[in-house]
């Protein structure tokens, strides 16, 4: 059994709440045990001074990438929920785009057991909308929630069949699960490599037109509707596709969607001179755009922020645009991203920062965890949101160094995390590697 | 470091002055062109690699004569298809060119930024030779000094593009220089076939030919691939004739004497009408003849050789004047 723990004197922010106070939180047999001033550590507990920093329900990231099986050169479910825990994240949803497939029970159970064998992060299995990805066939979404997917997508593509996105929503219901779904019109985006606009037109490169995602969102939202089931809009990129959440929620659709770091900080602009870790599926759109999604997560619209954490190895990225994959690694600097621009940019607070990374996203997938009440599983984290670091891709716990982000000066990190009550990062200081 | 930066990968990023020598820098160039013996000695002891990941003869066969014409030695490497495809990556293609210590690769390549790539890879200069759909340099620069031949001037002229301005690198190589000398850039063709927010660049914007024809004093008519059609940005060539071609007939239309250009191959029939490409408006092979002077300053000018010193070089009396 793990030691209790009192974290004493730190500005403790619970979202699920609406509590943000100097108090001691304690931990105690995995779960919260106490919140308030002055409480005294119980026999053989340790105390953590940690005034000047934060205590927050341990974030949670509900679109990874973590590349097992199949590709474990450029992740694996213990590296990934590594990287994980040094971000400050408790919790993780694996997409099911592996090799082979994650489409059956046997192969969420196999996610499942690497996550435990790695006593890291919580790594939730998503398990896929139809078998092998294929777009045709319903995956057995009952045999899989069993073995512990906490929802189905075929991210890394879309369901192209309308029909079949619609059978996926109505069978969801029956286990309550969302269906997460990559926006993307495939014959719109037909071999785009980035946002089509005026950069793409000047590059050279093939254009991805923001209707691509919108008329899939404007879709899926109908198809919501229409069956009542509970859609999940992956990583929203356009300002068009907020205004359609927006029409959709008012008509109290249930859906709900989520934004990266990188589509909330970085524009088109970041292709230039054919920079390939500026290449993400969807692209990075204007600033117009990044606009609207800022204002989206300050209202709502838009439930929480999502990495999309995509590893990939360091030669695949060395190639010419076209030839290179999309996606970049985003476990270790989305907090810090997220922090330095939204919360010192002046466009979220910090306990809204952390509702749209904890709360909001637990909650959206029916997770343990996102909050801080008494009884709850003690999903940690500790904060340091105020000495600088520079992001150094090549000391990342990832397999990968994928990111837009190396050399940035960010203010955010975690300095511990928690995953039930055991505390699985503690890093001397922001940016260092951390035990 | 040259006058004109290390590689020549775009016209985008390099000034009206850099521009104007490169062009300069051809005049003299042109006349070993019409010598009986063709052979100056600027590049001696220099090897040049020309690297074609996509079919080319005309601008492969122009850069080679160009080499020759300086003295280089040459070596030409085809690779069919892509790079990634064959299972070497241009990354490994980058490095085994450096270590076989040449001086220069002239690479032309079916992904955009991929001249740009190999020369931040490389200590050895980098001549683009058509990357994707992003720029074709030396044919912008071509293009230009054919221009200022015909007309003495570029500044103030009325540029129009004509035709699949989307996927064409030589439309983005013009733009550029063009806009650059001071000349006003229009572009004609379907809307399939034009970039988005390309009147953000300052670009008038042609739905009928006939108004092009109307607003230039040059055209340059760009070549359409015939798998547009089959891709479907248009119906049929049949019908991009009869709405987009330069006819005679409405050549006849225009105000002034208009000057007719095209980068080649021509689709006769298609894109350009015979009688236009063979008739007086016609500067098609002005084009290439200039091609290899164009080429000939560049590969000189990337060599380190002077620009004031170029006629000298030419005549070889400077020494080579490439050192």
């Amino acid at each position: 059994m793990t030691r209790p723990l009192l974290l004493r004197g730190g500005r403790v922010i619970d979202p699920s709440r609406g509590i943000d106070e100097v108090a001691d939180l304690l931990l105690q047999d995995g779960k919260v045990a106490g919140l308030g001033r002055g409480l005294g550590a119980p026999d053989g507990g340790e105390v953590r001074d940690v005034t000047g920093l934060v205590v927050a329900p341990g974030l949670v990231d509900v679109h990874v990438h973590f590349r097992e099986p199949g590709n474990e050169d450029e992740e694996t479910v213990a590296t990934g929920a590594r990287a994980a825990v040094t971000g400050g994240y408790t919790a993780v949803c694996a997409m099911p785009n592996t090799d082979p497939v994650t489409d059956n029970q046997a192969a969420v159970g196999f996610i499942v057991r690497q996550s435990v064998r790695a006593g890291l992060a919580r790594v939730y299995p998503i398990g896929a909308v139809s078998v092998g990805q294929r777009g045709e066939k319903l995956a057995e979404f009952g045999e899989m929630v069993g073995a512990g997917a906490v929802a189905v997508s075929d991210d890394g593509r879309p369901v192209a069949s309308g029909h079949l996105m619609r059978t996926a929503l109505e069978y969801s219901r029956t286990f309550d699960i969302p269906v997460a779904d990559h926006c993307e019109e495939p014959t719109l985006f037909a071999g785009g490599v980035m946002h089509e606009g005026l950069v793409s037109s000047r590059l050279g490169l093939k254009g991805i037109p923001a209707a691509a995602e919108e008329i899939m969102v404007a879709r899926d939202v109908l198809l919501a509707e229409l069956t009542g089931g509970h859609v999940h809009l992956c990583h929203m990129s356009t300002r068009g596709s907020v205004a359609l959440i927006r029409r959709a929620k008012e008509r109290n659709v249930r859906v709900t969607a989520e934004v990266t770091p990188h589509h909330l900080t970085l524009t088109d602009h970041a292709c230039e001179g054919y920079d390939t870790n500026a290449k993400m599926n969807p692209p990075l759109r204007e600033a117009a755009d990044v606009a609207a999604l800022r204002q989206a997560l300050v209202e709502g619209v838009i439930d929480c922020i999502a990495t999309d954490h995509a590893p990939h190895a360091y030669d695949e990225k060395d190639a010419a645009f076209d030839d290179a994959p999309f996606g970049i690694v985003g476990l270790e600097t989305g907090f810090g991203v997220a922090h330095t621009e939204l919360v010192e940019g002046g466009v979220l607070s910090l306990p809204d920062l952390i509702h749209r990374m904890s709360t909001a996203p637990a909650r959206a997938f029916h997770l343990p965890g996102g909050g801080l009440r008494i009884g709850a599983v003690a999903d940690v984290c500790v904060l340091d949101v105020r000495t600088p670091w520079t992001v150094d891709a090549a000391a990342f716990h990832s397999k990968s160094r994928n990111s837009p982000f190396g050399g940035r000066r960010l203010t955010g990190a975690a300095r511990m995390t928690l995953v039930a009550g055991r505390l699985v990062h503690d890093a001397p200081a922001p940016g260092a590697r951390g035990a | 470091m040259t006058a004109i930066g290390k590689d020549l990968v775009g016209l985008e990023h390099l000034s009206p002055e850099q521009i104007r020598l490169i062009l300069d820098t051809a005049e003299p160039f042109k006349e070993v062109s019409e010598r009986p013996i063709k052979k100056v000695p600027a590049l001696r002891g220099k090897t040049i690699v020309n690297l074609f990941f996509e079919a080319s003869t005309r601008t492969r066969i122009s850069f080679e004569f160009a080499e020759k014409r300086l003295s280089a030695d040459t070596v030409n490497v085809a690779v069919s298809g892509s790079s990634v495809s064959k299972g070497e990556t241009l990354v490994d293609t980058a490095r085994n060119l450096e270590a076989m210590r040449i001086d220069m690769v002239v690479i032309r390549h079916g992904s955009s930024g991929a001249a740009q790539f190999l020369g931040s890879r490389i200590r050895s200069n980098v001549i683009n030779a058509g990357d994707g759909k992003h720029e074709h340099p030396t044919q912008g620069l071509l293009d230009l000094l054919t221009i200022r031949d015909r007309h003495g001037r570029i500044a103030g002229l009325k540029v129009c593009l004509v035709g699949d301005i989307l996927h064409s690198r030589v439309a983005r190589s013009n733009l550029w220089g063009l806009t650059k000398l001071g000349a006003e850039v229009g572009v004609c063709g379907p809307r399939t076939l034009l970039p988005r927010g390309i009147e953000e660049l300052g670009v008038q914007v042609f739905d009928r030919i006939e108004q092009a024809i109307e607003w230039a004093d040059v055209l340059n008519v760009l070549r359409l691939q015939l798998e547009r059609m089959e891709k479907g940005f248009i119906p049929s060539l049949r019908e991009y004739y009869r709405v987009f071609g330069v006819t005679q007939e409405r050549l006849a239309q225009a105000r002034r004497d208009i000057t007719v250009m095209h980068p080649g191959p021509m689709n006769r029939g298609v894109e350009i009408d015979s009688r236009v490409a063979d008739g007086p408006h016609s500067v098609i092979l002005d084009q290439v003849t200039n091609g290899v002077a164009i080429r000939m300053a560049v590969l000189y000018l990337l060599a380190g050789g002077k620009p004031e010193l170029a006629d000298a070089a030419k005549r070889g009396s400077a020494g080579g004047g490439a050192e």
